[in-house]
């Protein structure tokens, strides 16, 4: 069964045009990573499949239509977002009982055993609390929860590296176990590079860009070229060129290994360099600076 | 389609089988869910027990004297001279709770929303009509009955003082006690909290959570000046104040009949309920009507309202 199955999925803001359209599907056991710059559409995406904001277009999250079921898909999806803040008011032990008593999937044990693993104190409130030490608890209350898809809202701004390596160790580690789905935004692209198992970039409202980390990993090559291997280079038509110290890299996509070995050093491009060629290539212009 | 019982059981049994909810489980956490997060609703009750009481040694230091004093008057005047810190204290503690319910009604949907606390909450499973029924459940349910249970506790540790002192003089109990019809009292007062707190506000505080929901900022004049608005505009075009009565009425308790339908405070003994009369009159189902209105259009705006 697919957890998010879209199609046509469209929002507008009044005249702002916030999904124009999209088709996606997440398929049980992914972790896909959906990247854009500011104000592409990837939070009114996760809002929608949340059942949070009324869209256009059809839409399933694990079988039912999130809109009107929200209550009942909740069971079985959490999530975590920048916005979605802890009030300030709850002690981590009512933060606790809570979720214990509203959730029937909630783990209090588990909580527990995270909640052990940091420095953050039973009797604290939230507002006591770092801006880390918030998305540490959130991260454990939401842990416990044998949910099939997490759906994760650039779960990190705001936190040093750290942090954000601990934070997305610990959801590798103690949390995904290939039966679960996780969905993420983030601008920390680095962050996650190693974490996805699928790929999705979003610009204005559409999927620019869709694919699997394996398929992402074979397609593309960053080519370093000197001046002199610069016109044959280029005759392969790469999809990006940028300058730097005076040597050319240029990103290919779909050209044999062999074809661009001899003409410079090879490497595989990161998340943020092809980000930077779709997104800047699809409209040109300040686009894509933003990683 | 995969039923969402069908794996998880099997991976943890021994994990989930004790976290079966209730379908009241929700209701139950969101609403200890208000009274920790706002914490007045009980404090503030207390709070005005505890003055009530401090008060009260001041009559203790006199109460034998009163005693003395009042043995030659008839059991009416009788009554009134001891009854009357009785009634203030159920009196103050109503009205705080009246007071709480107010602030609290009005900040109820408004606070989640402007500590953008409203996606934590709306990230469990609980949905906006729970949420709404739990809230609207603090201003007639449970102050109703929390002012009811201080109120009683408060008169009787009045009462035990009291007794203690005029032991402690050698004078005779049986005046005070049989005087003060405490139980017949305290039951008027249960009775006026179910028809007044309960049912006749109703409309005014579903009135106050449906505002909470809709304002983007200052929910409290938007609760007010709407109303005010209405009855300006109608006394200016029309020379009329329907509207304002109506208000008044809503507010007073009605009518002077419906009032004392519903009992008028202070209570005594000899007074007259109808609570035949009172579920018939149709202000009564108006207002619920009213108020059944409000809270489905706050329902629909926490629904509706899309995270900022």
């Amino acid at each position: 069964m697919n957890v998010i199955e879209a199609k046509g999925l469209r929002k507008a803001f009044g005249s702002n045009i916030a999904l124009d359209g999209i088709d996606l599907r997440v398929e049980e056991g992914r972790i896909l990573g959906l990247i854009g710059p500011n104000g592409a559409g990837k939070s009114t995406a996760l809002n929608a499949i949340l059942g949070l904001i009324p869209y256009q277009g059809e839409l399933r999250v694990l079988g039912r239509d999130p809109w009107a079921e929200r209550d009942q898909l909740l069971r079985d999806v959490c999530f975590i977002s920048d916005v979605a803040i802890l009030p300030r008011w709850l002690r981590v032990s009512q933060a606790i009982d809570y979720v214990a008593g509203v959730h029937p999937r909630f783990d209090r044990g588990k909580a527990e055993t995270f909640l052990a693993k940091t420095s953050i104190l039973r009797t604290s409130k939230v507002r006591q609390l770092s801006k880390g030490m918030v998305t540490q608890l959130h991260l454990a209350l939401v842990m416990a929860i044998d949910a099939k898809l997490l759906v994760l809202d650039e779960p990190t701004l705001g936190l040093d590296i750290l942090y954000r390596k601990q934070f997305y160790d610990s959801l590798l580690n103690d949390y995904f176990d290939r039966t679960r789905t996780i969905v993420v935004t983030t601008h920390q692209v680095e962050d996650v590079e190693h974490v996805l198992t699928d790929l999705m970039f979003i610009h204005r409202g559409r999927i620019v860009l869709s694919s699997s980390m394996e398929e992402f990993e074979s397609r593309y090559l960053e080519l370093t070229v000197l001046p002199a291997q610069l016109p044959a280079a280029r005759a392969l038509k790469p999809m990006h060129e940028r300058q730097v110290l005076g040597r050319s890299i240029l990103l290919f996509s779909n050209i044999p290994r062999e074809k661009l070995a001899a003409l410079g050093d090879l490497r595989t491009p990161s998340i943020a360099d092809v980000f930077v060629a779709v997104i800047g290539s699809s409209a040109p212009g300040s686009q894509g600076a933003r990683l | 389609m995969n039923p969402p019982s069908s794996i998880v059981p099997e991976l943890n049994e021994r994990d989930t089988a004790p976290f079966k909810l209730l379908p009241t489980r929700p209701f139950y956490w969101s609403v200890r869910r208000e009274l920790l997060e706002h914490r007045s609703i009980y404090v503030a009750p207390l709070a005005f027990a505890g003055v009530i009481l401090l008060g009260f040694t001041f009559v203790l230091a006199r109460l034998a004297h009163t005693m003395q004093t009042i043995s030659s008057l008839d059991p009416a005047h009788q009554r009134e001279a001891l009854a009357q810190p009785y009634d203030v204290s159920a009196g103050l503690i109503m009205g705080a709770a009246f007071i709480v319910s107010i602030f609290y009604s009005i900040d109820a949907l408004y606070g989640e929303r402007r500590d953008r606390s409203i996606l934590f909450w709306k990230s469990m499973p609980v949905s906006d009509l729970t949420t709404v029924l739990a809230k609207v459940s603090i201003p007639l349910l449970v102050l109703p009955i929390l002012a009811f249970a201080i109120t009683v506790t408060t008169q009787a540790i009045m009462l035990v003082l009291s007794s203690m002192v005029l032991l402690a003089h050698g004078l005779s109990v049986a005046t005070l006690w049989t005087q003060l019809h405490l139980p017949l009292v305290l039951l008027m007062l249960l009775y006026h909290l179910v028809t007044a707190h309960m049912l006749w506000y109703a409309p005014f505080y579903a009135w106050l959570l449906l505002v909470s929901a809709w304002a983007r900022r200052a929910p409290f004049l938007w609760a007010v000046l709407p109303p005010l608005a209405i009855g300006i505009f109608e006394s200016i075009a029309f020379h009329s104040s329907n509207f304002v009565s109506l208000l008044d009425d809503r507010f007073s308790g009605g009518s002077d009949a419906i009032s004392s339908m519903m009992g008028n405070f202070p209570f005594h003994p000899g007074m007259r309920l109808d609570p035949v009369a009172f579920l018939a009159a149709p202000g009564l189902w108006i207002g619920l009507i009213f108020a059944a209105l409000f809270l489905a259009a706050a329902v629909r705006l926490r629904h509706y309202r899309e995270p900022s």
